[in-house]
């Protein structure tokens, strides 16, 4: 017991350093959360309104197909201003982000994206009375993508 | 670095006024994103597309920031409504802010 415990704290102090074992090159969950916070500063970030689809399982996230949709009737008074989509498991946390205006008609974009290991994406919708909604889907890939040789 | 080879956006040839139509715009490009290395173990340069932006007979009606996430030949597929009949063209720059671009024509009856 007294071994397990120490090497306990052992992790936890390396993880408070960034040193932990098991972080490699790769974004962690708060990276995804600290650009997230970046883009909304200090407003509330409600659950809803965004659609993410995004296959559960990936067999190549070299290129994986994703759609954004959000509810919104898109307006002059009340559209959607901008998608954000973030990864958590990604080198880097920064995917997409889609900008709309009312002539959109309808908030959607599909894009492919790399995944380089299996990860919840967020999406995070800013609309034009300056609220933010979100989403995220967890997705397993079995090839990664991103930091290969080739 | 490098601009896209081969550009494709596909609009529909014609449409009603007022309806919302799906315009999709895909590029040849690597999309490096400077993290890879090759078989000599020398990191790939960064080589990425930044931003791609849509215009309505001049008029941006959508726009999207491209990060290191985007797959190699990227492909951004919207919405818009068909307001009037014209052209359509989508700009592509490069992390150098340069830029290329191609152009579709739609008929608005």
């Amino acid at each position: 017991m007294k071994v397990s415990e120490s090497r306990r704290d052992c992790l936890g102090f390396l993880a408070a350093f960034g040193l932990a074992p098991w972080s490699g090159a790769f974004a962690q969950a708060d990276q995804a959360q600290a650009a997230i916070r970046a883009l909304v500063m200090d407003a509330r970030v409600r659950a809803g309104r965004v659609g993410l689809e995004i296959p559960p399982l990936v067999e190549n996230g070299h290129s994986v197909v994703v759609s954004l949709q959000v509810d919104s009737p898109m307006t002059e008074q009340d559209h959607v201003r901008s998608v954000h989509l973030f990864s958590e498991g990604n080198p880097l946390p920064g995917i997409l982000t889609a900008y709309f205006t009312p002539r959109s008609g309808r908030a959607t974009v599909t894009s492919r994206i790399r995944l380089a290991q299996s990860q919840r994406v967020w999406a995070v919708a800013a609309m034009s009375d300056g609220s933010f909604w979100q989403t995220s889907a967890e997705t397993l890939v079995t090839l990664s993508a991103c930091t290969e040789e080739r | 670095m490098s601009l896209p080879l081969r550009l494709l956006l596909t609009v529909p040839r014609s449409a009603r006024r007022g309806e919302i139509i799906e315009v999709r715009a895909l590029a040849q490009h690597a999309m490096e994103n400077g993290l890879r290395h090759d078989q000599n173990g020398q990191v790939v340069p960064r080589d990425l597309l930044r931003q791609v932006t849509f215009l309505y007979n001049g008029t941006e009606v959508f726009r999207a920031d491209l990060h290191t996430g985007v797959a190699a030949n990227p492909l951004i597929q919207f919405n818009t409504i068909a307001t009037e009949s014209g052209v359509l063209t989508v700009i592509w720059k490069d992390d150098e802010g340069r830029d290329a671009q191609t152009s579709s024509r739609i008929e608005v009856s």
